[in-house]
């Protein structure tokens, strides 16, 4: 007996993806097309003039000291987002998972800076830690360290480093949480009786059966650090000072939107583009391959 | 029955071929595009509203569109999906990139020309017409909301230092004085600190010591021009700004207005910024303050010269019908009135753009009434412009303020000395400018 399912209508499964393909191409494969073709292109804002340079824009920028540094820059600063958002995110989760009292009011609690919008999240440090009015850079300056952001490139990074990675830990905390709650608690016992202490039950038991979780998580992450973050690096830094803080996406950002350099902010986008596929591909090849799901 | 129902059929025949009589009869839209949000928009609104209800051929419509950037992208993108607004509002840094534009923007004086109304150049104060104007005199743009720096000072830290409160400082080293005796007597935690660090240290202090900051005429004489702001009067002052780090004489504010809380937090007792946050410290600050114009090296021959404004300028994009470019004539006359500028003026803290509007605004005795606002007229105003203190005109100048305020940070923080940080700046800023060059050939 045939146990698939087997569509005799031809159209049917057509019409069904139909609204996938659609969205795909209207809003990615369409800008993103767009985007290519500009980054061949030297026009002047208005595109009244318009030239096919071929490769000068992506010449210009690997020509470009700035450019380069933008990428050193990126790297620390996404590692660092990921990184914190997620070892704080998965300490968090695994304390609520054993909290008994007041679970639930901890849990809404710590998914709420999820709610702020990234721009909103670079505003709210940038005046806790503003070296004139700012409380925190008070308390710091209190504490004998010379805090100034708007100078001192390191101090300038840790800052939005955690102005973004803060966001991270919410989204984090609650696929963790998830995850750890699906693990059935007969495991844990069982391992418990045979004598395994909390620590060793943590990384026997539950960090492998997290792995998928983590996994989907390091790729949202990732993604989040290269491109969502230029509101917080506008709100707070402006890539600077001295482009400490200039990193990859804030400066496709500042090229086409402020500087009105659309080929060049093109190229940067292209470059981007090829970076994330090229990272998710291999988060996807290789890393996968260790998730037990 | 019958006869009545044909009556009404006829009575509306006759509406509906009256429509279009009436539709011609209403007035010409034009829209204005502009990048003024709060309490600066309602006034934009009122003297739009003043505009329409002193005719009724025309009606200015405007519309907030964030700040300058946004409101630039937004007119920008309208342009490429041909529908573009009348009125573009565009800040000072983007002048030559309009200009550039050939093709999307129709100058003002070619508006005003075509319109028949009566247009003066000559009745607009030359410090604030010269930048939007070419070499030969004709103006591309209708100057609309203008400042210059200028410098605030604490009366209460004064007076509490036992200095007069009636005499700031007018050279630079005068400031470092007191600002030395200020931090001494423990009034303040640093002598002064500074908003927009490249239009106040760059471009105004060369406008202001009369030297150039690129060459053909600061950039006026074509898209081959290149800076030239690694001089020795400008290395020699951003030097003198990181060296008075040490003795606390001066401060980094951060970039755009970003300082403006050390000013009024009274950190600083001595703050450079626009004229036109005259009334934003007016609020903040809850001590007695004044202004001063810009201090300036007595051994630069030829200073104090003037200074060179900032804010933006209206421009009139192409698109559009003969009918509408006359509104937009029309409403440019509205706003020139010498009772509508004073009132923005007295308002806002920007420059009035006419000298009527100055006269007016004195005559008014508003200046008696309000000490520190004409500072800023009385420094543009201080000797007759020349080639260095017109103005500016660089493609992607914008940019290049970005790069300036990076090398600043790299100066102050003392990674580069101030030579090293000017020659990378104006290398950079030249890169972009051949860039421009070759793409507006």
């Amino acid at each position: 007996m045939e146990k698939r399912v087997v569509f005799r209508n031809n159209v049917l499964p057509y019409l069904l993806v139909a609204p996938q393909v659609i969205i795909t191409l209207v809003f990615f494969i369409w800008p993103a097309s767009q985007a290519l073709w500009w980054s061949f292109l030297r026009e002047d804002a208005f595109g009244t003039k318009s030239a096919f340079v071929w490769f000068e824009n992506f010449a210009d920028l690997f020509a470009s000291a700035e450019y380069l540094n933008s990428f050193r820059v990126t790297l620390i600063f996404s590692s660092a987002v990921a990184g914190v958002g997620f070892s704080v995110a998965l300490l968090l989760a695994v304390m609520a998972d054993r909290a008994l009292r007041s679970a639930t009011v901890y849990k809404t609690l710590i998914i709420w800076p999820y709610a702020v919008a990234p721009v909103v999240a670079g505003v709210l440090w940038f005046f806790l830690f503003n070296p004139t009015v700012g409380m925190v850079a008070f308390f710091i300056k209190k504490a004998g360290v010379n805090w100034n952001h708007t100078l001192n490139g390191t101090q300038a990074m840790t800052l939005v480093i955690i102005a973004a990675a803060w966001r991270e830990i919410s989204y984090n905390f609650l696929f963790f949480l998830a995850g750890l709650q699906a693990i059935p608690h007969a495991f844990i016992e069982a391992a418990a009786i045979d004598g395994a202490g909390p620590w060793k039950r943590f990384w026997t038991i539950v960090f492998p059966l997290l792995s998928p979780t983590m996994f989907f998580l390091i790729v949202v992450n990732i993604v989040y650090a290269f491109f969502d973050t230029f509101g917080v690096i506008h709100a707070i830094t402006r890539g600077g000072p001295n482009y400490a803080t200039n990193i990859l996406v804030y400066k496709v950002f500042n090229d086409g939107f402020i500087n009105l350099d659309l080929g060049g902010s093109a190229a940067q986008s292209v470059i981007l583009m090829i970076v994330v596929i090229t990272l998710t591909v291999v988060q996807f090849r290789f890393i996968e391959r260790k998730v037990n799901y | 029955m019958k006869q009545s129902r044909n009556l009404w059929m006829a009575l509306a025949a006759v509406v509906i071929l009256m429509m279009p009589a009436l539709a011609l009869a209403a007035p010409v839209t034009v829209n204005w595009w502009h990048a003024h949000g709060g309490a600066l928009g309602e006034k934009v609104n009122a003297i739009c509203d003043g505009f329409n209800k002193s005719q009724n051929q025309y009606q200015v419509v405007p519309s907030y569109k964030g700040n300058y950037s946004d409101t630039m992208n937004a007119g920008i993108a309208a342009f490429r999906a041909k529908n573009p607004p009348h009125i573009l509002q565009v800040f000072e840094v983007g002048t030559a990139t309009m200009m550039a534009a050939k093709g999307a923007i129709k100058p003002v004086y070619q508006v005003m020309k075509e319109s028949g109304l009566p247009f003066n150049p000559g009745a607009y104060l030359p410090t604030v017409t010269g930048y939007y104007t070419t070499l030969d005199g004709k103006m591309l743009s209708m100057p609309f909301n203008s400042s210059t720096p200028v410098l605030y000072y604490n009366k209460d830290i004064f007076k509490k230092a036992g200095l007069d409160p009636e005499k700031p400082p007018t050279t630079w080293p005068a400031l470092a004085e007191i600002a030395k005796k200020l931090v001494a007597a423990g009034v303040c935690q640093a002598g002064f600190s500074s908003a927009w660090n490249g239009w106040i240290h760059i471009e105004n202090l060369s406008a202001w010591h009369n030297v150039p900051i690129g060459t053909k005429a600061n950039g006026f004489g074509g898209l081959d021009a290149s800076y030239t702001f690694n001089g020795p009067v400008q290395v020699r002052h951003i030097q003198q700004l990181a060296d008075w780090q040490k003795d606390k004489v001066f401060v980094y504010g951060g970039r755009t207005n970003a300082g403006n809380a050390k000013f009024s937090s009274g950190e600083v007792a001595m703050y450079t910024e626009s004229s036109a946050g005259y009334a934003g410290f007016k609020k903040t600050c809850q001590f007695d303050f004044g202004t001063a114009m810009l201090p300036y090296w007595p051994e630069v021959k030829g200073a104090p010269q003037n200074t060179i404004i900032g804010g933006a300028s209206l421009w009139v994009l192409q698109g559009h019908k003969a009918a509408d470019y006359k509104g937009v004539a029309a409403f440019f006359n509205y706003l020139s009135k010498p009772e509508v500028m004073a009132d923005w003026h007295q308002a806002t803290g920007y420059l009035p753009i006419t000298l009527a509007a100055y006269e007016l605004t004195k005559k008014q005795g508003f200046y008696e009434k309000n000490p520190g606002t004409e500072t800023s007229l009385k420094q543009m105003t201080l000797h007759k412009p020349t080639e260095n203190s017109k103005g500016l005109r660089f493609g992607d100048h914008a940019k290049t303020r970005d790069i300036m305020d990076n090398e600043f940070e790299a100066i102050f923080a003392g990674k580069k000395t101030a030579k090293q940080g000017l020659d990378d700046a104006v290398k950079a800023g030249n890169e972009l400018l051949r860039k421009f060059q070759k793409a507006n050939k």
